[in-house]
């Protein structure tokens, strides 16, 4: 059997957090952990973001990556991890919420390459 | 996360092996461990939280039969995120050049579906419209514990398919689990139409939300 690694979202978001790891690039990584009512993007749906700002897979349907990458970026720089949370009545907080009217939490955290 | 964990999550998902990642979300530890029955979740620790994260392996798809059918299922079924194998003895149908980027066997369909071993994460579609070649991979597929068993055919074949598949033993509740005539009532003709319903209802029965009966 051949795995569909180019079709398989998981294993394509860890790859290219490998791959830019391996290019000297700081990469974080950002999981969904939590949903309340309807979200986009399930539990466990992860993206990984570059450095550079380059980022693979989603958390959402589009409304919070941007969000997501620059705490990723913030991650990258203390090398600490956060939770997140985003919700349609979080706009004071973030500026950015779910059209959908649902909640998520979002970890992301530093992949380090030691 | 660290490299280690990062690349050993990566080799459990191209051995096809299920893993659990457990995060303690305040502190950031973090360890690898089996992934057990439990779901993706988040539960309370003392003052912390700990966010286990479930991989399972990618959904797989045999089709039996490399007929033209299966030519339009592979690439519908690779975008939704199934790993495929496609099963014919017949080494002309059966070649690269039609199914580049899957799993070819060309052994006989029982003996090729039973390597490869089907579990509950497995989908099987017989598509060859010939009982010799179509018959031994269904009775592999239903007594294994694939989710889903499909047969390309008219109901009237599929009349003819129950009678002798109760002939080899089986009883009504085995037989109920084939979908036949396969795929979901679009009114699909073309083999690309045929493809995309198929994997219609394969995703509706994965996901628990069949539209449609069996038919009898």
């Amino acid at each position: 059997m051949v795995a569909p690694d180019e079709n398989d979202d998981v294993l394509r978001v860890l790859d290219h957090a490998a791959e830019w790891l391996d290019d000297g690039q700081a990469v974080a990584l950002a999981t969904v952990v939590q949903t309340w009512g309807s979200s986009p993007r399930p539990v466990g749906s992860q993206m990984a973001i570059a450095g550079d700002g380059r980022f693979e897979g989603s958390v959402s349907g589009g409304c919070v990556e941007g969000a997501v990458v620059e705490a990723g970026q913030e991650a990258m720089a203390d090398g600490k991890s956060r939770l997140l949370t985003f919700g349609v009545s979080d706009s004071d907080a973030w500026a950015v919420g779910l059209a959908c009217g649902g909640t998520v939490r979002i970890y992301v955290e530093p992949v380090t390459s030691a | 996360m660290k490299r280690d964990v990062l690349d050993r999550l990566r080799a459990a998902r191209r051995e096809r092996r299920s893993v659990a990642l457990v995060t303690e979300l305040g502190t950031g530890v973090q360890r690898l461990a089996e992934a057990g029955a439990g779901r993706t979740r988040v539960e309370p620790a003392g003052n912390d939280e700990v966010f286990t994260h479930v991989f399972q392996p990618t959904p797989r798809l045999i089709l039996v039969g490399a007929v033209h059918i299966a030519q339009k299922l592979v690439p519908i079924a690779r975008l939704a995120g199934f790993a495929v194998d496609v099963v014919d003895p017949r080494i002309a149908f059966a070649t690269t050049e039609r199914f580049p980027d899957v799993g070819l066997a060309h052994d006989w369909p029982d003996k090729a579906v039973a390597a490869l071993s089907p579990d509950s994460a497995t989908a099987v579609v017989t598509l060859t419209h010939d009982p010799k070649l179509d018959d031994p991979g269904l009775i592999v597929a239903l007594r294994s514990r694939a989710f889903y068993v499909g047969a390309l055919g008219s109901r009237k074949t599929h009349g003819r398919r129950i009678e002798r598949l109760t002939a080899e033993g089986f009883d009504d509740a085995a037989l109920a689990r084939i979908r036949a005539p396969v795929g979901l009532p679009i009114g699909a003709i073309s083999p690309g139409e045929i493809a995309v319903s198929i994997m219609a209802d394969i995703i509706a029965v994965r996901h628990g939300r069949a539209l449609q009966a069996a038919a009898a």
